[in-house]
Order: C-alpha cells, then structure tokens, then sequence
C-alpha cells in the first residue's frame, strides 16, 4: 500500500547519521553498499558493460565532492548520498503499484521488486537523486538501509549494521533509531548541528547530516615569514649573513 | 526530465482522444451531432483509437508491462494510478456513447445522453489526472508553476485536450456535413487560441520564475558557507539519474521550437479552419485535415519541450554549470 503509515510518536525511526566533518570522501561506502547489495536480496544490483568500453550500473549510494567557502574560510566537504527514509517521502505515494512502501516497524523504505513495473515515477518524485533504476532487471533500486543485514541472526551482533556503516573507515556513518530520543545517533544528532537538505520541500529525512564544524580563525594572525631556502653555505650564505646584519629582519 | 517518446506520444494522442470524447459528448447532450450509423462509427472509432493508441503508448514506458494490471490499485495516493483507473472506466460510458449511435434501438436518448455526459466527465477526470502526474512533483519547480495560485499545468493539459477534440471532430464534420458543418469552426479558432494562450502563460512564467534551489539548499550546507562547487564526479560514466533527470536542453534553439510549437499548432489550424469554414466542400476537408495534422505535430514539439525544460532537484548535487 503506498499510503503512508500513521504516524505514531514513539515508532521505531532507524536511519543513519552522516558526520561531513569526518567524511574523507574515500567512497568506501559506495564499493561496500555495492558488493553488499549485489549479492543480495532479492536480485543482483546490475551493471552493463561493467568491464567494458561504457561501465554503467544501478548504485545504492553515491559520494559528491565539493569545496566551499565563505569570508573566512575554505574547505573540503564530502557528500554521501543514499535514501533519506523520509518521514513523507513522496516516492512512496506516488507509485501506483504498491511496490514502493514505508515500513510501519521501522519507516525504512522499501520496494518491492515483484511489484514494480519500472515506470520510474518514484524517482521524479525523490528530490535527492536516491533511487536508481536496475538497468538489467528493470525495476527500481535504493537504498534498503540492509534490511537483509540488521535483523539477520546469521551474521555477528556487532555487524548487523548497514554494509556502509560497517565498511567507513573515519567513523562517519552512524546507525541506530532516530525515533528513540535516548538512542546513540539521537543524542549525536542533538549534539550536533544537523542540516536539512531541501528542508522546503517538506519530505522530513529520517537521516541525518551533522553540518562540518566551522574551521577555527587565528584572530590576528601574521602573514607567514619566507622561508629561507638558501641554505648555501659559500658566497650566497655569507652574502645573505652579511646582508641581514646590515638590514636586521623585522 | 527526460523527454521520453512513450510519454510524448501517451500523453499527445489520448490527450487529444479524450478532448475528442467529450467534445462529442457534449455534441450529443446538445443534439449538435449526425445520428448516422457511419459518422457514429468513424468518429467513435477515431476518438476510441486515440485513447487506446494513447495508453498503448504509455505502457512502452514501462519495464514490465505485463505488471501494468497492478497500476489500478493505489488510486488513493498515486495520480497515475487514479489515471489509469479513470482511463480505464471512461470506456464504459464511451461505450454506451458508441452503441447510441450504431444501435439506436436498444440505447434509448435518455440512456445515450447519460453516456454522453459521463463520458465528458471521465474525459475530464482522466487528462486531469495525467496533468497531476507531473504537477504533484515537488521536485520540479516547472510543473508546480502557477499565475494568482492557480497551477497552469492541468490547464494546458486540458486547452490542448480540448483543442485537439475540437480539431478532429471539425474534420470529420467537414468529411460527413460539408458546408453544413461549417459552424464548428469559430468555436474550434476560439479554443485553439485559448490553449495555446495558457501555454504562453506557462513559458511566461517558466522564464520569468526564479530557481527556487540551489546546490547549497540540496546540500544543506547555506546555513554556514556561501559558495560551493564541485570539484570532482561521483562515478565516472553517466547514470540513471543524469540521463533521465539531468536532460539538458539545448537552449539556443528552445526559442525557435516554442515558436515553431504554437505558429505550426496553432496559428496555421486556425487560419486553415477559417479557410476550410469559407471554403466548403472538398477544400474544407482538405484544410480540416491538414489542420488536425500540424496541431497534433505543434502539439507533441509543445510536450518535448514540456520535458527538456523542466528541472529536477537531484540534478543540482551534479553542480551542471551548463
């Protein structure tokens, strides 16, 4: 049923919690979403030509890099991007199979492959980019935040988190539920300033990215000294000794 | 958003059927129609062809099509579902608009014009439905365009529906009526000139609307920096969402197609319809012809545009300069 789920206060919300402070943008995540999800439930994640002369394939999760700046400041921000489980996600209630639906467990949002007829609507209606059609199989893929990962009792306690989760290398991807205030990735969260992207739209992301910390300013701070760099000892050294004598560095 | 020839010709074709379906229902509520068994079949069969054309064209769109059945059950959420629900039972009431026609003994005029007046009102229901497909899409600012908080979308849906109902039915008039005919051609003028008007509109205000987001707004990151680009690419090659989402038109000539959309569709129809009313006889025919041809060709230049303009959110996170 794409209809929403009522909305209960203290349902179980589980998504992840971004730090793009600590994201080194090594796409770790990407390869080990993709090995993870193709491989598993309930087809294959299809790529064409994955070898050949046009590599092109359905992705779960992508990396953007950019640089930012403002008056005072420069720097590197990394991006991942994968489903936000939204707690509106008009994804959901556009499709007009039923295939596309939001958990009422635990707000994931899922597909159901055998459901979808691969018109693609859901993917206009996702504002992030977070769905990807299956170019192979011809139904639509995201995210799945692991389903077949969290909750399987085949796999160690402590690896039952989203393959992302599991492969970040810097401790940038938190899971946990977002719905229960006292959980881990709640309290980060709140610790946190978290950013909304396209909060305007009002699709209400259950993830979360905790914003880059602002880069320390050395107030006052003076231009840095050239360095020397002749370190000749013969005439140029004596000449600059010389020389420095007669005008001493300020 | 991706111009895609299954949606071009989906929404073009049974656009044009169902204006068609409620230009002849209204036609039979008001005894404005020939009762003959021939122009009943012609116009039923042309009108029911395109909608079925139409929709046939739609399911080209999908990658299992032999799942399409399913389409019909969240009608309570999903505009395409509650589109192809309203498509599907506007047969019944254009059957029955049909059957007046061919077996006038057995659908009596009260039975014959109840058909007629659901069958305009499926035919209503159905194209605004396909309109709210793509003007329910937050994520497209082009298609949530609106003048005094009215959207324009499901009205240019239903100008060019209507326009092109006016069209067709004026050419089988002309082929079945002659000069008798002739009466449906002032008001056929009127409504071309009236959907190709709100299109105007529409391409006024696309122009003139402001990008309502940013790459710092998809990002979130406004709130502490000013500038941002990107400076390397996700992957390597060219994915789903660049292809069907980050469509770059090719503004120099965006000009000259819209030019080109509403001189073709709609200012030669009308010429050709006042030549065709003045003329009479095989001419008109001929005119009425070459009219319903060049809208429906105005038409489909109008609707490519209609998706290679429109932009879509997650195309920003690519940071196109372009």
């Amino acid at each position: 049923m794409t209809s929403l789920p009522k909305r209960n206060k203290d349902a179980k919300k589980l998504g992840l919690v971004i730090d793009l402070d600590t994201c080194v943008g090594c796409h770790a995540c990407v390869v080990s979403c993709k090995e993870w999800n193709t491989g598993g439930y309930p087809a294959p994640l299809s790529d064409t030509q994955p070898y050949g002369r046009e590599p092109s394939g359905a992705f779960l999760n992508r990396v953007h890099s950019y640089e930012v700046e403002n008056e005072t400041a420069q720097r590197t921000v990394y991006f991942p991007k994968s489903c936000l489980h939204c707690e509106n996600p008009q994804c959901v209630t556009v499709c007009p199979t039923g295939a596309s639906y939001k958990r009422v467990e635990d707000g994931i949002v899922l597909v159901d492959e055998d459901l979808c007829i691969g018109c693609g609507l859901c993917a206009w209606a996702c504002p992030y980019g977070a769905r990807e059609m299956d170019p192979v199989v011809g139904v639509m893929k995201k995210c799945t935040l692991c389903v077949d990962r969290i909750y399987n009792e085949n796999i160690p306690p402590d690896e039952r988190k989203p393959a992302c989760v599991n492969a970040c290398p810097a401790g940038a991807r938190h899971f946990g539920d977002l719905g229960d205030p006292e959980s881990s990735v709640s309290k980060l969260a709140a610790q946190r300033s978290t950013q909304e992207p396209l909060g305007d739209l009002d699709y209400q992301p259950t993830n979360k990215y905790l914003a880059p910390r602002k880069p320390k300013s050395v107030p006052n701070a003076k231009p840095l000294e050239p360095v020397n760099q002749n370190q000749d000892n013969g005439f140029i050294g004596w000449l600059d000794a010389m020389l420095s004598r007669l005008n001493p560095p300020t | 958003m991706n111009p895609a020839y299954s949606v071009l010709f989906f929404t073009c074709l049974s656009g044009a059927g169902y204006g068609m379906l409620a230009v002849l229902g209204i036609g039979v509520l008001f005894d404005m129609l020939p009762r003959g068994f021939v122009f009943g079949i012609v116009a039923m069969g042309a009108c029911l062809g395109l909608i079925t054309a139409g929709l046939l064209c739609s399911t080209l769109h999908l990658h299992h099509p032999e799942r399409a059945w399913r389409a019909f059950s969240q009608w309570r959420s999903s505009w395409l579902s509650r589109e192809g629900v309203a498509a599907v039972a506007t047969f019944i009431p254009a059957a029955v608009l049909a059957l007046g026609w061919l077996f006038p003994a057995v659908i009596n005029a009260t039975l014959w014009k109840l058909g007629a007046f659901a069958s305009v009102f499926g035919a209503i229901i159905t194209v605004l439905c396909t309109a709210m497909i793509y003007a329910s899409l937050k994520p497209v600012q082009q298609w949530r365009i609106t003048l005094s908080s009215i959207p324009l979308v499901p009205f240019t849906y239903f100008g060019f529906a209507l326009a092109g109902g006016m069209a067709w039915t004026q050419l089988l008039l002309f082929i079945f009526e002659g000069s008798r005919a002739s009466g449906i051609s002032i008001p056929t003028c009127i409504i071309l000139a009236i959907a190709w008007w709100v299109k105007l509109l529409y391409w006024k205000q696309v122009d003139t609307q402001a990008n309502a987001h940013n790459l710092l707004d998809a990002t979130g990151l406004k709130e502490s920096w000013e500038n941002i680009h990107a400076f390397d690419s996700p992957h390597t090659e060219q994915n789903y969402l660049q292809k069907e989402m980050g469509y770059q038109v090719a503004r120099k000539h965006r000009d000259f197609l819209r030019r080109t959309a509403w001189s073709g569709g709609g200012i030669l129809p009308i010429l050709l319809s006042l030549v065709g009313m003045w003329a009479g006889g095989p001419a008109a025919s001929a005119c009425a012809l070459l009219a319903v041809a060049l809208f429906m060709l105005g038409t489909l230049v109008e609707r490519w545009l209609f998706f290679a303009e429109a932009m879509h959110t997650s195309s920003l996170y690519y940071d196109n300069k372009g």
